[in-house]
């Protein structure tokens, strides 16, 4: 594969939410480059019919009973936010127009 | 002649309190004496909670006078690596962005600990967010080997290690996703155990890489570490990847016979990168183990040598979604700044909170994840993953353990490395592919190179075979002679 | 393509409407901890570590999401998966506190299976299902209006979800709008979900997409959000019909984006943003491995199914008397359906089924055989219709029998011949002007007598008796 460019590292960059300093972002695109080029190699071994490992050891999904458990207090659950309104998180506005994301369900 | 208290083994502590020979606070005041003396140098210690240690260690002294017995622990003082949700107590998985952040529950290990009596003395310096071999990614300060406090512990719970090594605390948990027990045991001439992947929970375990992060103890004898692990593991209805078994009584494991064991030595991690100091006195271990019983011979892992690439993109990729919830919205830091929107608060929190192996890492991962990517790269590595797992399975049908250095040179001097990541990366080609198997492995202590720097034996298991490990191990170190302590003029400043 | 379909109104253009619904079920505690799941608490009163997404938390998957779903599996004839898994899907956002949901991506729980719609008039027909698959909600982010910031409530973050998503097989938005219906009845039927789109616990996006009619390819799509109650459902949905008509009306090319609908404004806004084609980055989640079913536990489910709406609607449907109307409303509840077939078979199913249509909370009030008395007591003649719905109204408030609340409020019928004779002839001779005209050809004149002749009898007379004896009585041309 072509090595990343900076405009590549800047979208990833977007991806996760991480702001980088010109500087950042030149030397992360050479880094990135030469260790995804080290991965290149997988490429060539034959995985054919072979299940991804997923878990370690093979496992299966445990299920627990429908039952309530206490919750946390109010003041623990909202005590260490960076910001808040009574017992809500509050955050900044979230801008429409041409960069917030589309949001969950209402 | 006796050692001091900070150098006496966990489980000989624990007699003396237990049968009050000593009290837990004495024991504790003379490790948070030894914290102090020290630990100024070392930079082990991100936080040290000397008023909890010592009423806790009060409360063990009063339960023993009434004629209870708190716990197969009581009295010993512990430390954790701060990747370990602590309640009460903070918190910081080594980063900026957890800091000041105090936990509102334990996890499920530090609660078993504080259930069977231990004193936990504080929390460990780490690599941020467990990324790293040298514990040089610290957002806070390095943390030095106590060997030669020019080098590096290893990573990531160097502080885990270098606090047990020098006598800071009688056994300290640390966590390992790619090596980050056994390496930084191995630098450090300590025991560091790392479980098959869903012996110990993982509940209140900050997470790296869910699908090889555990959990484990470092202590100064096999013993010790058995011990602590006996605490801790089993199963634990909170973690859905727990395996749904007790916890074994793996002192039994100690002292045995080590006739007819068979150990394997992979030809291809025959690496020419290997230290050749550390290459002899892993040869010399081993002819240790023959000497003892075990017969030693050639095996082939011949998917091993992809460890590394498989490695370094499942384990960041699921780093860059564990490290999703570091937002500045609940908890943790948050980069202020007047009318900014949603959008810079991610960005700028993010961007300052995490240092930069740890975006470099949320930045492959996030790259391997992405659509389009996603079968060349994740999936891929997962499938190779199965071959490497595969590989070990049929190995491990031939013989009992597998052997190699645990690292292939001894502790680095800080800065050495920390400007070339693939050269970093490499200081885990040994480790890395039992953790992507999913196996048990240990560090032992075999011996110095020539400028008195600790070399690590590192033997791999069968899943659930930690006993077997345990029994080796202790073998070789009842064979190996008395445990060694780093020059105590690196500790102290002056005579010890 | 499915089979026949409802004729569309004229026009060039035919609507293809694909529906993604996320039913929230109704369990105690939440997917995948243990914090309630209470509707209206104050708030981040229901949370904990695995709600909140704190450092060291770990997901441990709820046995009764997983029922619920396969319920709803099961009665849409759909396909379970045997070994399903889930699935991170990430994206920033502050009511998704580990910045992933989890969800299922690639092996979802359920694939395939319908859901019957009928218009009414209409016959049913199978709109197919393209997969039922289980998720956990998020949590409420409110914007504060004028202001810089926005709050955020985490009690609903954790909440179970299921996503039940419909092929694009849907074809008008009244079609719709019976399809959110239907899945609403299922939903509630087999008491997986209180189905109140008000409350958060039925929520639906629309795909909608234009062809021109006869064509089999498929238009551009929108998507639309936030229609947040049934009556937006077809108004929503007809109004980007028309919308997206509009411009391809005029030569002009329909934008693939996802549109807000705004109920005040009766109008929908644009979402556009610069990340269009949102990258999930899915991948399995390692913190919890494959969900394996026993096939006999999807055996004792699909045993334990009741009859299910449409198999009572068709039931229903051959009974004599009963409209369309009757069928909708008696197969519209699941306890209504039960009691109500108890007295299906019977000759009493008509009278019983206006009786329920009048007062629905007979179903919960009053014995079945208490219901069948009262229809004997209408049958036979004791009381009139009128004279037993009122008896049947007066059964909602009290345990009363039917027999005592007739004698209570006086309400028997006066079926006496004798008695009914002498009134019709003393009627007869005090309108002679009328009884001429009736005699003379105007038969409608009948109901004037009927009309008096009850009057006369303080509404006791048994209708019917004095109708036949006054037309006896007054004889005339058109006997």
């Amino acid at each position: 594969m072509a090595a990343l460019t900076r405009k590549d590292v800047l979208e990833i960059a977007h991806l996760a939410r991480l702001h980088l300093e010109p500087d950042e972002a030149d030397r992360l695109s050479g880094e990135l480059s030469s260790i995804l080029e080290h991965m290149e190699q997988l490429g060539a071994i034959d995985t054919e019919g072979v299940e991804p490992m997923t878990h370690a050891v093979p496992m299966r999904l445990r299920l627990r009973p429908d039952e309530v458990e206490p919750s946390l207090p109010v003041e623990e659950a909202v005590g260490a936010a960076p910001d808040r309104a009574g017992d809500l998180f509050q955050v900044p506005h979230i801008i429409r127009s041409g960069t917030a994301g589309s949001g969950s369900g209402s | 002649m006796s050692a001091p208290l900070h150098y006496l083994p966990a489980v000989q502590i624990a007699r003396m309190v237990r049968e009050r020979t000593v009290s837990a606070r004495e024991v504790t005041q003379a490790h948070l004496d030894r914290i102090a003396a020290v630990d100024g140098r070392l930079g082990a210690f991100r936080h040290i909670d000397a008023e909890g240690a010592l009423r806790r260690a009060g409360e063990i002294d009063g339960a023993l006078a009434a004629g209870s017995s708190p716990g197969p622990l009581a009295g010993v003082p512990v430390a954790l690596k701060d990747i370990l949700v602590t309640r009460g107590m903070p918190t910081t998985a080594g980063s900026r962005i957890l800091e000041g952040w105090i936990p509102p529950y334990d996890a499920t290990v530090v609660e078993r600990l504080r259930g069977a009596g231990a004193v936990l003395l504080g929390k460990l310096n780490m690599d941020e967010f467990a990324m790293g071999s040298s514990n040089e990614s610290s957002a806070y300060h390095p943390c030095r080997n106590p060997w030669d406090l020019d080098r590096v512990p290893g990573g990531s719970s160097g502080g885990s290690a270098a606090a047990v090594a020098a006598g800071l605390c009688a056994g300290s948990l640390g966590t390992d996703t790619g090596g980050s027990i056994r390496q930084p045991a191995s630098l450090c001439g300590v025991v560091g155990l790392k479980p098959t992947y869903g012996r110990v929970s993982r509940y209140g375990v900050i997470a790296f890489a869910s699908s090889l992060d555990q959990v484990g103890p470092l202590a100064r004898t096999v013993a010790d570490a058995a011990l602590l692990l006996e605490v801790i593991a089993g199963f634990d209805p909170r973690d859905s990847t727990s395996i749904d078994e007790a916890s074994p009584r793996f002192a039994a494991a100690l002292g045995g016979d080590l006739r007819g064991l068979t150990i394997g030595r992979p030809r291809e991690l025959e690496l020419p990168g290997v230290d050749p100091e550390v290459a002899s006195e892993v040869d010399r271990a081993l002819a240790t183990l023959v000497d003892l019983g075990a017969s030693v011979r050639e095996v082939s892992l011949p998917h091993v040598q992809h460890s590394l690439a498989t490695y370094y993109l499942i384990a960041p990729a699921e780093a860059s979604s564990n490290l999703a919830r570091y937002d500045g919205v609940r908890y943790g830091a948050r980069a202020a700044a007047p009318g900014q929107s949603l959008l810079e608060m991610y960005c700028r929190t993010r961007g300052a909170g995490f240092g930069p192996e740890v975006k470099r890492r949320i930045m492959l991962g996030t790259f391997a994840l992405r659509s389009g990517y996603y079968d060349a790269y994740y999936l891929k590595a997962q499938k190779v993953r199965a071959l490497i797992a595969r590989d070990y399975q049929r190995a491990l049908a031939e013989v009992d353990l597998i052997a190699s250095p645990t690292s292939p040179t001894a502790a680095f001097r800080l800065g050495e490395r920390s400007s070339d990541p693939l050269a970093m990366y490499l200081a885990d080609v040994f480790t890395l592919s039992c953790n992507l198997a999913g196996l048990p492995g240990i560090s032992v202590p075999c011996g110095q190179t020539g400028a008195g720097l600790p070399v690590g034996l590192q033997l791999c298991g069968r899943p659930l075979d930690e006993a077997t490990l345990i029994r080796a191990a202790s073998a070789f170190e009842a064979a190996s002679g008395p445990v060694r302590h780093p020059p105590e003029a690196n500790l102290t400043g002056g005579a010890a | 393509m499915s089979g026949s379909r409802a004729p569309g109104p004229a026009g060039r253009w035919e609507p293809v409407i694909g529906l993604e619904v996320h039913v929230q079920l109704a369990t105690a505690s939440k997917a995948f901890s243990g914090s309630a799941t209470e509707f209206g608490a104050p708030p981040n009163s229901l949370t904990d570590p695995t709600v909140l997404g704190l450092p060291g938390c770990l997901p441990v998957f709820n046995r009764r999401a997983l029922d619920m779903a396969l319920l709803l599996g099961m009665a849409v004839g759909a396909r379970v998966r045997l070994r399903s898994r889930f699935a991170r899907k990430h994206y920033f956002y502050p009511d998704l506190p580990k910045g992933y949901q989890i969800s299922q991506y690639d092996e979802p729980l359920c694939e395939g299976g319908s859901i019957e719609v009928a218009l009414p008039g209409g016959a049913p027909r199978a709109v197919r299902l393209m997969r039922i698959h289980l998720e956990e909600d998020a949590g409420k982010n409110t914007h504060v209006p004028g202001g810089a910031v926005s709050h955020v409530d985490l009690n609903r973050a954790g909440v179970p979800l299921i996503e039940v998503v419909s092929e694009p097989d849907i074809f008008s938005a009244a079609e719709a709008a019976a399809y959110m219906r239907e899945l609403r009845l299922l939903c509630r039927w087999l008491d997986i979900s209180g189905g109140d789109m008000e409350k958060g616990q039925l929520r639906c996006d629309a795909n909608v997409s234009l062809r021109p009619r006869g064509s089999s390819e498929l238009g551009t799509r929108t998507e639309l959000k936030n229609i947040n109650s049934f009556r937006f459902v077809e108004a929503a949905i007809e109004h980007e019909i028309a919308r997206q008509a509009a411009i391809l009306d005029g030569g002009g090319q329909v934008v693939q984006e996802t549109r807000l609908w705004d109920s005040d404004a009766g109008v929908s806004h644009s979402m556009r943003s610069k990340e269009e084609a949102m990258d999930y980055r899915y991948f399995p989640d390692p913190d919890l491995p494959p969900l394996e079913i026993d096939p006999a536990l999807l055996d004792s489910i699909q045993a334990s199914l009741p009859p299910l709406p449409a198999e009572v609607r068709a039931r229903l449907s051959a009974i004599a008397g009963l409209t369309e109307e009757d069928v909708q409303f008696l197969a519209g509840d699941r306890e209504r359906a039960v009691y109500f077939a108890q007295v299906a078979g019977t000759p009493h199913a008509k009278p019983i089924a206006n009786w329920l249509l009048a007062e629905p909370e007979l179903v919960a009030r009053a014995p079945v055989a208490r219901m069948i008395e009262l229809a004997e007591l209408a049958a036979g003649g004791t009381i009139s219709a009128t004279a037993a719905k009122k008896v049947a109204a007066e059964m909602v408030k009290s345990d009363e029998a039917p027999r005592a609340i007739v004698e209570r409020l006086g309400l028997a019928q006066v079926s006496d011949e004798g008695a009914i004779r002498a009134m019709a002839e003393e009627i007869v001779a005090a309108h002679p002007a009328q009884a001429e005209s009736y005699r003379a050809g105007k038969q409608t004149l009948i109901g004037f007598f009927v009309g008096q002749l009850m009057k006369r009898s303080g509404g006791k007379a048994n209708p019917q008796m004095a109708r036949s004896i006054l037309e006896a009585l007054l004889g005339g041309s058109g006997k």
